[in-house]
């Protein structure tokens, strides 16, 4: 074999090497595990690596390493994460709101209460979208077209039906009088091919992640024209939020940490201690900026009553529109 | 424009940069070559690099990575019957049957010309028309991506050996049926889960390609060794002669405006850009070329690996100058262009121009590094098929193992597999082609998605198929396509008919 052939080898191997260094466990927590239920390139993906830099550029701890495990909505790596538990100790795992819908539906069998949850970090707010040469200018307009008729307003969204871009709008739209369960809501395969749809005419309007619309609207095709904030963001002043429309709703889709069951108290204590200290470094500050995310930090029992009341929230208004028995 | 191309090769044109880039197609070209390490994750993993680097000087080491991965993933799709991404599956058809007939590193070198050719076509499609173009990306409607997938899979005679056609339409089926497993989209309800949460998120490609390609290949060398790879015969027959070039050139110049066309369309990619070049070619092909498809056409090696190249440049269109990403990998390049500070969109082009060019050239520059990294490196990576078949065969297994697991991390991924694998040998001990079954489940997903909101945007009506000129365009060329074996054979009966007759008014 010539040499070179065995340098490509080795370096293939170097990289296997590489991808399965991930698992590792120790003591003290100046290592953190990231455990990432979604593939690369992701907002679960985007944000524990955003994490992960702002801890290690701030100093608040010496070494981060990261497992992407997808599989089962999210389920498995939450699986995994229950049943190594004690091998788990300086392990973060990154979820978001989908995480309280899919146990809501039975997706997987568990819950937050099953994991301790840590902190959230940022929110992404949703919000709906038209094509920027729509009729559509409020969210009254929309909401009169639904009620006129309901199949003149349709609905994309980039995740399946029963999701929170769905149940969103079927609730503001229930807020503004229309019947929420007449909604159609169609689907695409991620938020790029959903508001590929609104810009070709075949569905009039989008709801999705404030983050992603606005990467999207801001390109000019698009116009965003109500956010679920509680109140307008000083990142993007010109949207209005529902709430000033006259539209009680406020919803926000958190992103947040939470460590292994039966985490000792100090090691629990020292998690959000760290979480806590990398979000207020400037190194945090410059990821989030770029990504366009809001803060929204809860920690510890205070994120754990914030998840409660959230999953209140949810399974009230997924039974009110018929998305769950 | 000219002045734009000068600003941007002005940017592009360091020292520095001409280094990253050919660090960047390295990388890309290993890292791709990993079956499950496609075009996504290599961009995925260089984006925390290139924050420390200035845009231009990040683009270009993307890029450099963007096309050494395509080409990577070609590789393994040649040598070794493993296509890691959906988008190398169309490359394996001809350029596997060539590789084992000795030919590999004359299949590597088609490839690399083939995929810079398409990628050069292309960016200068992209450069002319971009503007353009994005109105064409805008007309096509979740109807038209339905028949463009019904087109798709009714090339699939085109993958069936000579009176094969009902093996190889039961292959398709089973394909689509594999697509159904998982998460259904449009209604959130699981199908064939057998309530296990591994098959929530449905069959992995990379799995089921793996499965039935590599691995049961490896099967089939150790089952049937006299007809796996001659070791004996040399690898060093590299170049191409003129005849074979003019054969190719053409074949790669529509295969590239074919690719580029469907690259542009949000919806759509380079995977069905790949089979419908693939497709295409076999049909314009004549009878005596077309019998070589499948066997090691050079022609059926270039279309596929023109178009590919030439649909991921396309797919630039919809991201520069309307801001959507319409595949994985420009998702991923939108969201590295937003943290350089760079919108792309139509104001791109007049507010940024020198950034839209540099984004450009940087694209170009890309695909050429590639070229001249690649050319050269070819022998040695050809000599892999040289190592003894008692390597090589664990190697296929070790390879294919790892990418699914390495993927997942899910240890029923791997008993998933060898089922497949071993359900697979079966089948092609019984002659059944595999290519369909891939076929099948890289459209299916694709075009049950679609139909379904064609439907729900109708409001049930099945008028969607014929209400729109693209949509019809597209079903009468589906119908065509599916007619033309019978419509020839009708031609050719009526055209000896007239001969007939006028031999015998002769007489």
């Amino acid at each position: 074999m010539k040499p070179i052939a065995l340098t490509y080898i080795t370096s293939l191997f170097a990289l296997i090497a590489l991808f399965s260094a991930d698992i590792q466990c120790a003591e003290r927590l100046d290592k953190v595990h990231f455990l990432i239920p979604a593939g690369p390139g992701g907002g679960w993906d985007g944000t524990a690596r955003g994490m992960g830099e702002a801890m290690l550029k701030s100093g608040t701890v010496s070494q981060t390493s990261y497992e992407n495990l997808t599989g089962g909505g999210g389920g498995r790596a939450i699986a995994k994460l229950i049943e190594t538990a004690p091998r788990q100790q300086n392990t973060l795992l990154i979820n978001s709101t989908p995480m309280v819908v899919r146990s809501l539906q039975g997706i997987f069998p568990q819950s937050f209460r099953d994991l301790k949850p840590i902190a959230s970090v940022i929110a992404d707010y949703s919000c709906f979208v038209v094509a920027k040469d729509s009729p559509i200018k409020t969210f009254a307009d929309a909401a009169e077209i639904f009620k006129q008729d309901p199949r003149k307003l349709k609905a994309a969204g980039g995740s399946v039906k029963g999701s929170t871009d769905h149940f969103i709008l079927a609730r503001a739209l229930e807020l503004a009088g229309g019947n929420p369960r007449k909604l159609i809501y169609v689907p695409y395969d991620g938020g790029g091919k959903a508001m590929a749809g609104i810009l070709t005419g075949e569905s009039q309007i989008l709801s999705t992640g404030l983050s992603e619309a606005l990467d999207m609207a801001r390109a000019g095709e698009a116009r965003i024209i109500g956010v679920t904030a509680p109140q307008r963001l000083t990142d993007a002043p010109d949207i209005p939020t529902l709430i000033e429309q006259g539209y009680d709703l406020q919803f926000a889709n958190w992103r947040g940490f939470f460590a292994a069951p039966g985490l000792s108290d100090a090691n629990y204590e020292n998690m959000m201690l760290t979480v806590s200290d990398a979000l207020s470094t400037d190194a945090f500050e410059a990821v989030r900026k770029r990504n366009g995310w809001t803060l929204l930090h809860h920690e510890g029992s205070e994120f754990y009553s914030f998840l409660e009341r959230q999953e209140q929230e949810i399974s009230v208004l997924m039974r009110q529109l018929g998305f769950l028995r | 424009m000219f002045e734009g191309i000068l600003v941007g090769l002005a940017t592009v044109l360091t020292i520095q940069n001409l280094l990253l880039v050919f660090a960047g197609c390295l990388a890309g070209t290993l890292i791709g070559m990993l079956p499950g390490l496609g075009p996504i994750s290599a961009i995925a993993l260089m984006i925390p690099i290139t924050y420390a680097l200035d845009p231009a000087s990040g683009m270009i080491l993307l890029a450099g990575v963007y096309y050494g991965a395509i080409f990577g993933g070609s590789t393994s799709s040649i040598l070794i019957n493993a296509p890691g991404v959906a988008g190398t599956v169309a490359t394996a058809f001809d350029g596997y049957p060539m590789a084992r007939q000795g030919k590999a590193g004359k299949a590597l070198t088609i490839a690399a010309y083939a995929s810079f050719a398409g990628g050069t076509l292309a960016a200068i499609f992209l450069v002319l028309l971009a503007p353009y173009l994005a109105e064409l990306s805008l007309g096509f409607r979740s109807a038209d991506y339905f028949m463009l997938m019904v087109l798709g899979l009714s090339l699939v005679s085109a993958f069936a050996a000579e009176g094969e056609h009902l093996k190889a339409l039961l292959m398709t089926i089973l394909g689509l049926m594999l697509a159904t497993v998982g998460t259904d989209l449009t209604a959130g309800v699981q199908r064939f889960t057998f309530g296990r949460m591994d098959l929530i998120d449905g069959i992995s490609f990379l799995l089921l390609a793996m499965g039935t390609f590599a691995l049961a290949e490896a099967f089939m060398m150790v089952l049937k060794p006299s007809q796996s790879a001659n070791n004996s015969l040399p690898t060093t027959d590299l170049g191409l002669d003129r005849q074979e070039i003019r054969e190719i050139a053409p074949v790669v110049g529509r295969s590239s405006v074919l690719g580029f066309l469907v690259g542009v369309l949000p919806g759509a990619g380079a995977t069905i850009a790949s089979f419908l070049a693939y497709g295409m070619e076999r049909g314009i092909a004549s009878t005596a070329d077309k019998a070589q498809f499948g066997k090691g056409s050079l022609k059926g090696l270039a279309a596929p690996e023109s178009a590919n190249n030439a649909a991921c440049t396309g797919s630039f269109v919809p991201l520069l100058t309307l801001g959507i990403p319409g595949s994985g990998t420009t998702a991923i390049l939108l969201g590295a262009l937003i943290a350089y500070g760079i919108q792309p969109g139509p104001r791109l082009y007049i507010d940024q121009p020198e950034i839209f060019w540099s984004v450009i050239v940087s694209m170009y520059f890309g695909n050429m590094i590639l070229l001249f990294l690649n050319l050269p490196l070819i022998p040695y990576i050809a000599k892999l098929l040289t190592i003894p078949r008692t390597f090589l065969i664990p190697l296929i297994g070790f390879f294919s193992l790892t990418g699914v697991y390495l993927v997942s991390f899910n240890p029923f991924d791997l008993q998933l597999m060898l089922y497949i694998a071993v359900c697979a040998v079966i089948l092609r001990l019984m002659t059944f082609p595999m290519a369909p079954v891939l076929l099948g489940f890289i459209l299916g997903g694709m075009l049950e998605d679609n139909l379904r909101r064609a439907i729900t945007l109708s409001d049930g009506n099945a008028s969607f198929l014929w209400e729109r000129p693209t949509t019809l365009c597209l079903l009468v060329l589906t119908v065509i396509a599916l007619m033309s074996p019978l419509l020839r054979m009708l031609m050719k009966s009526a055209l000896k008919g007239f001969k007939d007759k006028q031999n015998a008014s002769r007489l």
